[in-house]
Parts: C-alpha cells; structure tokens; sequence
C-alpha cells in the first residue's frame, strides 16, 4: 500500500486512481480535501475508478483519496421516519441548517441525530439467547410507529448484559451479548446496513394479500398484491406523479418510502407541503408520520441518484424486518437508468440499445426482486411493495427500460397521453394495462368481498373490450347506424369510463374510494345495463331509455353517494327499476 | 507562481490538450495568449494526471500547436455581479458588449450554480396573470414555475413570449420587484433584435439583462449562455428579491451545441447523437427556477425550443417535457388558420395551476371549468375525425354541437390577438359562456351548483361579440 492516495484524472463525476491496490470495489472513499463522497466502481492494476457523489469542479490530481474500508452503507435507526434525505442518506434539513438553501459540497452530517433522546423499552434479560434479526428492544419513533431494534443480521449470541428503560442516545449501548467465540458485541439503537445488499429473511410468503389503494381502476381491475411490483409508465403530462402521490397517501401500508429519484425540486416541496398537512384517516395523524422522503433532484449529483433507489430500498427492507407493510414508491426508475447510462458512458463502457450498458436488465430484476412479503427472521410478518414509475422517451413503450421493467414487474398501469389530454386522470389505459396477481389475490377477494366482486370485474372488463372493438366501427361510420343493443354497450362503457374508471383526487369523497364502494359502483352500473338489456329485447328503443338521465346519474354516482352512506345506493338501483318500470308499463 | 504553458498537444473541434501541467483542478479557466496577442478563454473539462483537456470558448479558429501561451487562471468560471447588471448587455460568456465597460461586482458566483435543497424550497402557489385566455385558464402559469413554449421554426412563440413579458409586467404596475433575463442561444440576429425592440417599446428595457449569443457566435460559449443568465437571475431573485422572468430561446441551439461539443469530446452518443447526460444537463439549467425561504423573490422560467419536424418526441422537447412543469405546445394548423396566440391546448399542461388557482386566487369555479373545457375539446377532436370520413352533415346532433363548440373556441377563446389582454374574470366567464353551446347534460366534470350558477339556457344571451375587436365587428356589419 503507497503511502496516500491520490487522483490521477477527473472527467465529470468520474475520479481515478493510479496504481493503488488499497480499495475493493464498492467501497465508500472520501475525496479530496472536501471530503466529498465517493464509492469505487472499478479496479484494475493500473487504475480505480471512483465515481463522486458531488460535483467535482475544483478537484485537482494529487488531491488525497481516503478509504472507508467499508461497502456504501446507510445508519440504521430511530429518526428515518418523517426524514427527508438525499440519494446517500443525507438528512436535508441538517443541511439546510448547516449551508443554507443551496447545498454545499462535503456537507458533514450524521444520517441521524445522534443527540435526540429516545425513550426505550428492553425486551430481553440477561441469558436470553438471540439470533440475527430478533428483537431486542423498541421505542415510539412516531406517534403511529413504533421503531424495533433488531439484532443484526450477522450477529447472534447469549444476552449478557442490559441497561435499564429509559431515554437513551442513538449510540449508547443498550444490551451486550456474546456470541459462540466468546466475543461480546455492543448493541446500539442503530446498525449500518450495505445499500446494494438485500437484507436477509426467514422465507418468501405468496403474494395474496391486495395492497388496497382505494383508487377504483387499480383495486378492481388491476390489483397489486402486498409484497408485489408494478410500473406506471408514461410520457410526460400523463399522470405518474399524481398516481404515485395518490398511491403513497392512500394505499394500506404501514410505512411510505417515497424515492424522488431525478425529478423535480417543486415536486418533492409539494409532497412536503401536503404530506404534513394532509392527516392519514386510518391514525388521525399527519401523513409524514408514516413517511420517509428521499430527494435527489435532476440538479443534484447524477452520481447519487443511482444510489438513492438503493438507499431508499434498504430503509424499506429495514422497517418490513420490524414486522411492517413498506410500499417503495421510485420516481422515476428512468432517471436512474439514465444515471446508469451516464456513468457507462463516462467509464467508455461499450453500450447496449441506446446507449444503455449492458446490465440495465441485471440492475432492474435486482432492483425488482427485492420486493415481497416475507416472514422476517424474527417470526413476524412484513413486505416489501416497488412502485416504479417509468419515464419512456418520446411516450414510446418500445424503449428499453420499459421493456425491460416490464419482464421483472407483475403489474403493468400503463398511462396513456390521449386519456391524459382528455383529463381522465388516473390515465391509465384499460386495454394496455395488465395484472398478474388474478389468480394469487382472487381468493382474498372471494372471501372478503364475495364471488359478486369478481364477477362484476369480470362483466365490466368484457364491456370495455367490446366497447373498444366497437369504436372501430363507430369510427368508419358513426354510431348511429349500430342496433340498439351494441348501442346500449357503448353507453354503458361511457358510464363505466365516466363514472368508475375516472377518479377524482381533488374531490375528498373520491380521492379514496373503499372496496365496498366500488363494488355497489360496478354493481348499480351493470344493474341498469341488464334491465335495459331486457327492455330493448322487447323492441323498445334505447333512446327513450337514454332520455331518462340515468346514465348520467351513474356518471355522478362518486360524488353524489358519501363514501359513508354505501346504503344510499340501495335507492340508486330502486331509482333506475321504477325508472324503467314506467318504460314498460 | 505563475506559470505560462508554451503550445499544445492535440486540437481538436473546439477542444485543445496541454501536457505536463502541474496543479489543474477541475472545470478551472484558463486564458489562452496568441501569438498576435489576443487572448481566448477556455475551461479544463477532462484531466488525466497531466494532460488536461481545454474547452476554448471562442473556438480553436488560427491556433496552432506551437502559437499559444496557456495560462491557469485558479479560478471556476464565474460571472460578476452587482445591482447594475440590470439594463445591460453581455455576450453568452458574461462579457459586457454593449460599450459600457466592465460590471464593477458586489460578488462573483460560479455559473453552475449549486443545487437548491429540496427542503428550502417554497412551493410556488402564486399565479401570473398574463392576460391570455388559454394560458390564464388551461395552463396558468405560476411564479417560481418552468413553462416552455413548445414552437416550431416559423411560428409565433416569441411574440408570445414578449406578449406574456408585457401584460405580466402590466399587472404588477405598482410592484416595482419585475425582471427579465433574456438569454438568447444560437438565434437570428432579427431575433435578438426583434426582442429588444419590444422590450423598449412595453418599457421595460432598464429591467431586462441580455445574455446574446447569436446565430454566428462560437457554440462553446453557447453551452455557457443559460447558465450565465440564470447565475443573474438567481442573483436577481434571491439577493435582491426580484421577480425574474428568464425567457431562454432556443433550447435546441443550446442541445445541438452541447452535441457538437460531446462529440467532439468523443464521447458515447445517445438517441440521436446527443449526448447521454442530456437530461441531467437540461435539469441542471430548467431546476434554477423556483423559490426559496427567506428571500421574497422568485426565478420563473419560459424556455422556448423549436421542434425539428414539429415532432414532440425528438429528445429536445421530449427531456424537457419530462424536467419542466408543463408545456405550452404551439400548432402549426392553428397558426395556418390565422389564430393568434396558436396555443395548442389539449398536449398544453400546467402542473403547479392545481394549487395556485381557485379560492382565494383567481375564482373557486376556475378547475372545473378548465377540466370541462378540456374534455369538451377532446370530443370536439373525436367528433371532427369522425366528420372527415362521413362527413359533417351525417353527424348525430351532439356531435354536431361539439363541432359548433369547436368552431366558437377556436375562434373567441384561442385566438385572442397580440394586443388583447384579458382578466382571469373575463376569460372564466368567456368560457362558460362558450360551454353553455352545448347541451348540459354533456357537462360531466361540473357538478350541477356551479351550473345552476354559470350555465346559460338562453341561446338568445350567449354572445361573443365584446370579445371581438372593433374591426372585425365592423367588417360584418359591412
């Protein structure tokens, strides 16, 4: 080993180092008088290459490069929930203290506060044996979780020591034990994880528990189960945003990661804004009690956005090790993809489809695998949920990281810009859209909402279909010349599109609409659609039916009906049988 | 010590690359000294071990590898600034060229900025009443947003945009707080020159800082040009508490010359020969907007890109799509028609309207009425495919009122003229009026209170002809 290290070359965010051999690959290094953070990428006899996770203007050859001797990690502990850090575990609020409103480089800060007072409770006594993963102690990180310390992973042994309850400081050791050497081992309120390591577990659970996000086109007709994946792709102006948003305030997780991965600064102000404003209905507290946001902005180093997917993923896993349901939202994967590119393309690294290295595919089964619901190591229940929105250029599917995010996630919400022009939010297409978790959350459906569930679902995605092949003739000719009853399905098609596919985030009855809800919904449209079906069996035309303003009332049904007055829909459907009772008399 | 590097090694495009140059750092200026005395400047983009590699801002034109004396100036590239800089005129390096001498500064600033903290960010709710009907009610724009104006080459998106400087300006009268920047990249001479007699004539041009590289200016200095003009702009806001409206034009010329240079930097291309950092480049000049806690100013930027081909998925406008917050896309049709301003509205999106119109802000009616607008016209596109394969006549008598519908909005809302400016009021109640052509069950995004209030069943009372200039009404009457 040479005495110091130091840079030979820097072009962007890439530094290297000449004939070094005291670094292994991803390790973390500081560099330069700075210190700004580095993780090393590549090694070979004459050169390490170190991409930085700061702007390198100013780096000189011959400035120092200094070892941690330790993979990228993260600090584990009590504090991340109602954080916001950046791509590599920064706490920005810290910064802003420490530098103002523009982020300085080699900001020195601690991921998290090592003097706030934690008010802990042991849970083991002394001769209790303990194995990786178990848990030791706990404390109400906030007012809705409470934080478990868990052992880590790679230690096990004999309880030989305990502190008192009481308040204590993120480093102050709570508990000793001695493992099968002999050796004792310090436990803390915090442990440091690798990012790009998937945190072990006891064994994978089947994926048949729904996520309930309480947004009507994603529960009914494309279901994501707890544990599971799915992509939102869509160009731009269609909606990913808004849906991952709606997602992340809705959906029955306990714990909310929200990765803004390369997006916009406005954005992740907003999701500060409303997250602390807006009160979870479930706790009867705000939202950011539930919520950890990671933000690396398009400005902020492209370096760290690469990593902020993985820093965001290990918080996941680390709080589903507690025994909690963690939904992952990343915003958008295609910046990391392009992060990926970028940094290929700085290392000279021969390029695959446009320009993307080679291993995009690698790094995104990798990324998507690591959801699930598992039994932890401690006994206990918990998952893992990805959401990835994905940004095509040019809104063209066909690019590879839709293409390949598509091989490697089960649910598929795809945008489509035309919906998205006409304002049906959520945009997402019915026809292009697919989901894989049928079969697996089919019974949880049965047992919980009744064969007529699935039954309707299954009436109003046919309606839909023969909606979609009857517009192509409607197209050539118009729709006057089709017989009543395909008329009669277009119509009904409209209410489904009008009244059910589209949602209202901004309306507080139907920015989340209960399972129930949806059901008597599906059930009060496909009521009118028989019943008219028998009187235009009996030659009666539709316009006389159409005139009676029922489908309209469909359409209106989400506002019209409170979310806590389902019984009102029993009138609904009495409403549209004394309606057309009248028809026929 | 200061030490002069005698000759270069390689030249190559507008890149040159000394050898055995001790202390380098990175993205440092250099002055380069001809032998016939002038003097280039150039920034170090690439260094391995002692070879640096040397952008030349005014090109490598008559430099040989022995006619150069290379000198490291130990300094970012920086640009100076004062409260003076308001009313002058600099090259796209930052250099003043308007004969007023140099700008005696307050503070230098390094023109990359550094990245604002997501936390410090205020979230911008206050709206920018530009006087448009389109923009105010579809797509309003707000302070401390990104707007581009999606154009193509022979429309009319800068006197848009000079339409927008000019009515902003007028609803601020007593707010002495506004600004502009203007960066102009790689556009006509009659551009440049077009924008700067429109500001003098709407009297703002003691306001205005330009930043000019034209047509025929070296392209390097061209990737420097925005950034230079935001290093203003953020001084402008956040120091002086301004408000800066940065109109940036064209963003193409700028990615074309960042392309130039990538590649003659050699490195690997991505879709159409740009280079693969296109995104994080464009975010790192489009997220300077915004504003942030404590200071009262706020950086609003209207990028315009003409679209090769008009074609919305060519890298340019499809990355800054993705980066900004919304679009206002032009339409060559309309524009054919003879519609001014050509505001294509249905791809037209503003993201951050949602929080900064309705109660308290512009009318509580105003979101629902920019939604049932919006789905109304998207029929009125259905209906009019329809009508070009059966023909109008053949149209059910909805579809015919959506084309009718169609017709009036293209007329009365879109095509406003350059001189009309219009109140948020105004435009609110021009199109309620408009959506009361149709039928009002076809109404589905308004719920029946705000109709009862603002839907008109008399026929006999819609009428357009206040928004109608003079001469037009004339002409009918004849």
């Amino acid at each position: 080993m040479t005495d110091k290290d130091v840079i030979f070359g820097i072009n962007g965010p890439v530094v290297t180092v000449k004939n070094t051999r005291s670094f292994s690959m991803m390790e973390m290094v500081y560099v330069g008088e700075s210190r700004l953070v580095g993780e090393i990428i590549g090694i070979n006899d004459e050169f390490t290459t170190v991409q930085v996770y700061e702007e390198t203007t100013g780096l000189k050859p011959g400035d120092p490069i200094y070892g941690t001797g330790e993979p990228m990690n993260v600090l584990l502990g009590p504090g991340i929930i109602d954080n916001i850090f950046d791509g590599i575990e920064r706490p920005l609020k810290a910064i802003e203290e420490l530098s103002g409103s523009f982020i300085s480089r080699g900001a020195s800060v601690s991921s998290l506060d090592l003097n706030r007072y934690w008010n802990v409770k042991i849970k083991v006594k002394v001769g209790d044996k303990l194995s990786g993963g178990q848990i030791y102690a706990s404390c109400p990180e906030t007012a809705v979780i409470e934080h478990r310390f868990m052992v880590p992973p790679t230690l096990s042994g004999t309880v030989t020591r305990v502190e008192p309850n009481g308040k204590y400081k993120l480093k102050d050791t709570i508990v000793v034990i001695k493992d099968e050497k002999g050796e004792e081992h310090d436990l803390t309120l915090c442990q440091q994880w690798p990012i790009r390591q998937a945190r072990p577990n006891a064994e994978r659970l089947p994926a048949d528990i729904p996520l309930i996000t309480g947004q009507r086109v994603m529960d009914t007709m494309f279901p994501i189960a707890k544990g599971g994946t799915a992509a939102i792709p869509g160009g731009f102006g269609t909606g990913k945003t808004m849906n991952q948003h709606q997602l992340a305030k809705w959906c029955d997780a306990d714990i909310i990661v929200y990765v803004g991965c390369g997006e916009r600064g406005n954005e992740m102000s907003q999701v500060l804004d409303e997250f602390s404003e807006l009160i979870d209905p479930k706790s009867g507290r705000p939202m950011t009690d539930r919520t950890v946001l990671i933000a690396n902005t398009s400005n902020m180093p492209v370096a760290a956005r690469e990593a902020s997917i993985y820093t965001g993923l290990t918080l996941a896993e680390y709080y589903r090790d507690m025994g909690y349901h963690v939904a992952i939202m990343a915003d958008s994967t295609s910046r990391w993809a392009e992060a990926l590119r970028e940094i290929s393309g700085r290392l000279e690294e021969m390029p695959a489809e446009e320009g993307f290295p080679a291993y995009l595919p690698s790094r995104l089964s990798e990324f998507y695998e690591r959801a699930g619901r598992i039994k932890t190591l401690s006994g206990s229940e918990g998952s893992v949920t990805i959401i990835g929105a994905v940004s095509p250029q040019g809104s063209d599917f066909s690019e590879p990281v839709t293409q390949n995010t598509k091989r490697f996630t089960r649910c598929f919400w795809a945008l489509d810009k035309s919906l998205a022009y006409a304002r049906h939010y959520p945009a997402i297409n019915w026809m292009d859209s697919y989901s894989e978790y049928f079969t697996d959350l089919d019974p949880w459906f049965r047992n919980n909402l009744g064969e007529d569930f699935i039954k309707y679902r299954n009436k109003i995605t046919a309606l839909l279909h023969e909606e979609s092949a009857l517009m192509e003739i409607v197209k050539l000719i118009g729709s006057d010349v089709l017989p009543d009853d395909q008329k009669l399905v277009i119509e009904t098609a409209k209410a489904i599109r009008v009244g059910f596919l589209q949602q209202n985030a901004f309306h507080p009855d139907d920015t989340f609409v209960p399972l129930e809800k949806q059901k008597l919904m599906m059930k009060a449209i496909l009521h009118l659609y028989n019943k008219s079906k028998h009187i235009i069996a009996a030659a009666i035309p539709i316009s006389r039916i159409t005139e009676l303003g029922l489908f309209e009332r469909l359409a209106k049904m989400k506002y019209d009906i409170p979310n806590n007055k389902l019984e009102m829909f029993d009138d609904l459907i009495k409403d549209i049988d004394t309606s057309l009772a009248a028809l026929t008399a | 010590m200061i030490l002069d590097y005698v000759g270069v090694k390689e030249i190559n495009g507008s890149l040159i690359v000394l050898d055995d140059v001790e202390g380098a750092s990175f993205e440092e200026m250099v002055d380069i000294r001809l032998d016939n005395g002038t003097i280039r400047h150039g920034r170090i983009v690439q260094i391995e071990g002692k070879r640096v590699v040397v952008q030349v801002f005014e090109g490598t034109k008559s430099i040989s590898l022995d006619n150069t004396r290379t000198r490291l100036k130990a300094r970012p590239m920086e640009l100076a600034l004062s409260p003076e800089i308001l009313g002058r005129v600099f090259s796209g390096a930052g250099d003043p060229i308007d004969g007023f001498g140099a700008v005696y500064p307050e503070k230098r600033a390094n023109i990359n900025g550094t990245p604002m903290n997501p936390v410090s960010r205020i979230y911008p709710r206050n709206y920018i009443n530009t006087g448009i009907s389109t923009i105010d009610t579809l797509m309003t724009l707000i302070r401390g947003q990104k707007l581009p104006i999606f154009s193509g080459s022979g429309m009319k998106h800068n006197e848009l945009a000079v339409q927008i400087v000019r009515q902003a300006k007028i609803s601020d009268t007593e707010d002495n707080n506004f600004c502009v920047v203007f960066a102009a990249m790689g556009v006509k001479n009659d551009v440049a020159d077009y924008f700067r007699r429109s500001f003098d004539e709407s009297g703002v041009l003691s306001r205005v800082v330009m930043f000019l590289n034209l047509a025929n200016d070296p392209i390097i200095e061209r990737t420097l040009t925005p950034r230079c003009a935001l290093t203003a702009a953020e001084y402008l806001a956040f120091e002086l508490n301004m408000h800066v409206l940065v109109i940036m034009t064209d963003m193409t010329s700028y990615a074309e010359a960042l392309r130039e240079f990538s590649s003659s930097k050699g490195e690997i291309p991505g879709r159409k020969g740009f280079p693969g950092y296109l995104y994080s480049d464009l975010a790192s000049l489009y997220e300077r907007a915004g504003m942030v806690k404590g200071s009262t100013g706020s950086v609003t930027q209207i990028p315009i890109l003409t679209m090769p081909n008009d074609d919305i998925t060519h890298p340019v406008p499809d990355l800054t799509g993705y980066i900004t917050e919304g679009q206002i896309v032009l339409d060559r049709q309309l524009e054919g028609q003879g519609l001014y301003p050509p505001v294509s509205v249905l791809p037209s999106l503003s993201r951050l309207m949602k929080d900064g119109i309705g109660e308290g802000y512009t009318r509580s009616d105003h979101q629902p009425l920019a939604n049932q607008l919006f789905a109304a016209y998207a029929r009125v596109q259905d209906a009019r495919s329809l009508a070009s394969v059966i023909g109008e006549e053949e149209l059910s008598p909805t579809d015919k009122k959506y084309m009718q519908f169609g017709k009036l909005f293209e007329q009365y809302f879109v095509n406003q003229g350059y001189t009309e400016n219009r109140t948020v009021e105004q435009s609110i109640d021009l199109g309620w009026k408009l959506l009361s052509t149709l039928p009002r069950t076809e109404l589905d995004r308004v719920d029946d209170a705000l109709l009862d209030e603002h839907y008109i069943d008399d026929p006999e009372l819609i009428s357009f002809d206040v928004f109608r200039s003079a001469a037009d009404q004339k002409e009918d009457e004849d």
